[in-house]
């Protein structure tokens, strides 16, 4: 496994809080990415989110190559399942109405109530799955 | 929508907010699947990282949003576009069930997808078309329920 990073977590975190607070100070609205991306497809701020998209693509990169590549990012699991969980990811992020960022990082921060049980199922059901796939049948 | 909604302002907003996230992602290595499982897998060697990404997001951000709800409107639109509050319905549980089975199957969730394209990787491009296809199948099912 790799190490405990503190540090570097804290201050992703920071970064990724700074997202939320200048796209809401900037637009009023919560920074989703599912929703940023359905978003994008149906036109309702498509180009605002478009670029947001492309801004994500670019601070990735740039840390990335400035950091040095620190870690090879691969894939943790292998073809049909990939697929089947990007399906499920897209799917069940708009039917719960958001993701990761926007019920986990906007919703709570907000103190939705909607978004804190959404954070509570997605990451019980994920801890669950992790135990299933790695530890009982060993995808 | 604003009518000052296409000036060069808001694209440099929205490309710095963006790039704020995706640089997020790549200090904190949540862009890395790999960190991601190894924060959901407490059978196995558990790693803390994720939640502190997640302490730290929370508290910036909650300090955004109470200072920025004290003025009358954002700085580059007319209104604030809060998601409207529809209660805890069977939508948001099942949503969030199916969306936590694929979190935990790969170690992704759509910003982490997004940013993991840099790579190129062909398993990565794969995950992110399929949460694509994801998300339209939501669209077309919600519209035609509509």
């Amino acid at each position: 496994m790799d190490a405990f990073i503190p540090v570097s977590a804290s201050i992703g975190g920071i970064l990724i809080g700074l997202s939320a607070l200048v796209f809401f100070w900037a637009f009023g609205r919560v920074v989703g990415i599912s929703g940023m991306v359905a978003g994008a497809l149906t036109g309702d701020a498509m180009l605002l989110r478009l670029v947001f998209l492309g801004g994500l693509l670019a601070g990735a990169a740039g840390i990335y190559v400035f950091l040095g590549r620190p870690t090879a990012i691969v894939a943790q699991v292998e073809m049909p399942w990939i697929i089947i969980a990007g399906l499920l990811v897209g799917f069940g992020a708009r039917l719960g109405g958001g993701c990761t960022s926007g019920h986990g990082v906007c919703g709570l921060s907000r103190l939705s109530l909607r978004s804190l049980v959404a954070t509570v199922v997605f990451f019980g059901v994920a801890v669950l799955t992790v135990y299933v796939t790695r530890h009982v049948i060993q995808l | 929508m604003s009518s000052n909604f296409n000036t060069l302002k808001s694209v440099i907003a929205a490309a710095v907010a963006g790039a704020l996230f995706g640089a997020g992602l790549a200090v904190s290595e949540m862009m890395n699947p790999k960190r991601v499982i190894g924060f959901l897998d407490f059978a196995g060697d558990w790693d803390p990282s994720l939640a502190f990404v997640m302490a730290f997001a929370v508290a910036v951000a909650f300090i955004g949003y109470r200072f920025g709800r004290r003025r009358s409107r954002p700085f580059l639109d007319d209104t604030f576009h809060l998601p409207d509050p529809k209660g805890i319905t069977p939508r948001l549980i099942a949503g969030a069930a199916l969306f936590g089975i694929g979190w935990g199957l790969a170690g992704l969730c759509p910003g982490p997808a997004i940013a993991s394209l840099i790579t190129a990787d062909g398993d990565f491009i794969a995950f992110a078309l399929a949460m694509l296809v994801g998300i339209a199948v939501h669209l077309v099912v919600d519209r035609l329920a509509s």
